[in-house]
């Protein structure tokens, strides 16, 4: 077994590690991505405000 | 008192009051908290004789006993140190089972006081260290304990 | 008590050009903390004695395990000085804490999960860690809920906020529980006051990545207030400012 694959077999584990790690990836880059976004979204229909000359909005 | 020193009294008892209701009600609940039984616990007659329950020990040194070709039943003693217990279980046992291992083992007591389980979990400590350092430990251990 | 010079940074508009200021650099440290923490627990780390090479997803399953409870204290904090207080800027962390701490709770179980399979023999027990800990995901699930269910969001904010409150009697119950009970799941390995039962080599990933988590927590804690700011503080002329620019931009 060469030693890239020896790594990947994890003594066995492979399916319980990689899983793991893998979830751990997903929601990590999940939690950045989304936000980043939406803070993009908002910036978006701030423009869009500003363009269309509207100020009604109800402050909460 | 300001509005707001008063906000802060408020928000602290009540988080002191919601501990200690808390505090009480596990202190009541303390038993069923307890995951299992230890074997000094069951010899005390402490554990439930008439519906299954969970005993944990740690599996003792030349007591484990493999049933022959027509008997799959695996047998072997628990001990906290301080008493033990045996066990009879059918059943695959978890790849970390073996003797000096912490198990726990969910099941009943027959009529002789051996616990019948119907599954074997197993219960390993918190230390981690590569195999040469534990083998290094028990070979320590073991001329330690050969010394007069 | 005065705190003038922090009123300042309680400021909604400084803080979203402080967090545009910080977010690259710690952008850059979690990066890197996961790179020597990934290296390190996955290559450099010797295999366990008894739990061989699955002892690896002790990793992700720690740090992720710590943060879940990290984050709810920060999130109770931020929500008492919101009630207290009244500080809008309490009030976007309290709510952007909610869904990280979540995720990690949710990530510290299932790994945990996965790791109890070969390990123990078993997918789940109702052993007192294992359920404070699930009670600690519908805590932050509830928390979630109030936050969106109020359609005024500060309300819902002060709401999430007096559970998250109510909560935190569960922290140092998940904490203490392998000690005050008996468990499946093992003591802990590293603690204040006595020496690690875990090798250096083992010892040393493991303290990366927890600082890897940490960092990341600022860091996607930072973003996601930004945008919050953006939304409370829609009409405020900084905010116009910004819509202007963005325009002009396009």
């Amino acid at each position: 077994m060469s030693a890239l694959q020896a790594f990947l077999h994890m003594g066995g584990y492979a399916p319980y590690v990689w899983t793991s790690y893998g979830l751990a990836a997903v929601l990590l880059i999940f939690n950045i991505v989304l936000p980043r976004r939406a803070e993009q979204a908002a910036l978006r229909r701030l423009a869009r405000r500003e363009a269309l000359g509207e100020s009604h909005d109800t402050a909460s | 008192m300001t509005p707001r020193r008063k906000r802060m009294w408020i928000i602290a008892l009540c988080v002191l009051g919601v501990g200690i209701a808390v505090a009480l009600i596990l202190t009541a609940f303390n038993q069923n908290l307890m995951y299992f039984y230890s074997p000094s616990e069951v010899a005390r007659g402490e554990a439930p004789g008439n519906r299954a329950f969970r005993l944990g020990g740690m599996v003792v040194k030349g007591s484990v006993e493999r049933g022959d070709a027509k008997d799959l039943t695996v047998r072997f003693k628990v001990t906290d140190f301080a008493q033990e217990r045996a066990i009879a279980y059918r059943g695959i046992l978890p790849d970390l089972f073996r003797e000096g291992q912490g198990i726990v083992a969910i099941g009943q007591l027959d009529a002789q006081g051996v616990f019948v389980a119907s599954e074997v979990l197993a219960k390993h400590d918190e230390k981690y260290m590569p195999p040469e350092v534990a083998q290094a430990l028990k070979d320590g251990q073991a001329s330690k304990a050969a010394q007069p | 008590m005065n705190f003038a010079f922090l009123h300042k940074y309680a400021s909604l508009m400084h803080f979203y050009r402080l967090s545009h200021t910080l977010t690259p650099w710690l952008a850059a440290a979690t990066l890197a903390l996961f790179a020597w923490g990934l290296v390190g627990g996955l290559l450099l780390a010797p295999t366990d004695y008894q739990q061989g090479d699955s002892f690896r997803i002790m990793y992700v399953h720690v740090p992720a395990a710590w943060m879940s409870m990290f984050v709810y204290v920060t999130m109770a904090v931020a929500g008492g000085v919101a009630l207290i207080w009244k500080l809008k800027l309490a009030e976007i962390v309290s709510r952007a804490c909610a869904p990280l701490g979540a995720s990690f709770t949710f990530l510290a179980l299932v790994t945990g999960s996965i790791w109890g399979k070969p390990m123990w023999g078993t997918w789940w027990v109702w052993d007192a860690r294992l359920t404070s800990e699930l009670i600690l995901l519908f805590l932050y699930l509830g928390v979630i809920a109030l936050h969106g269910a109020l359609d005024d969001r500060r309300a819902g904010a002060r709401a999430g906020a007096v559970l998250a409150l109510i909560g935190v009697v569960n922290i140092p119950i998940i904490h203490f529980s392998v000690e005050w009970w008996s468990t499946l799941h093992q003591g802990a390995t590293v603690s204040k006051f006595s020496k690690p039962s875990i090798h250096i080599d083992m010892l040393i990933p493991l303290l990366v990545m927890i600082s890897a988590f940490q960092c990341y927590f600022a860091w996607s804690l930072l973003v996601r207030v930004r945008s919050e700011i953006l939304d409370y503080d829609r009409n405020a002329s900084w905010v116009r400012e910004l819509g202007r620019a963005q325009e002009a931009g396009r």
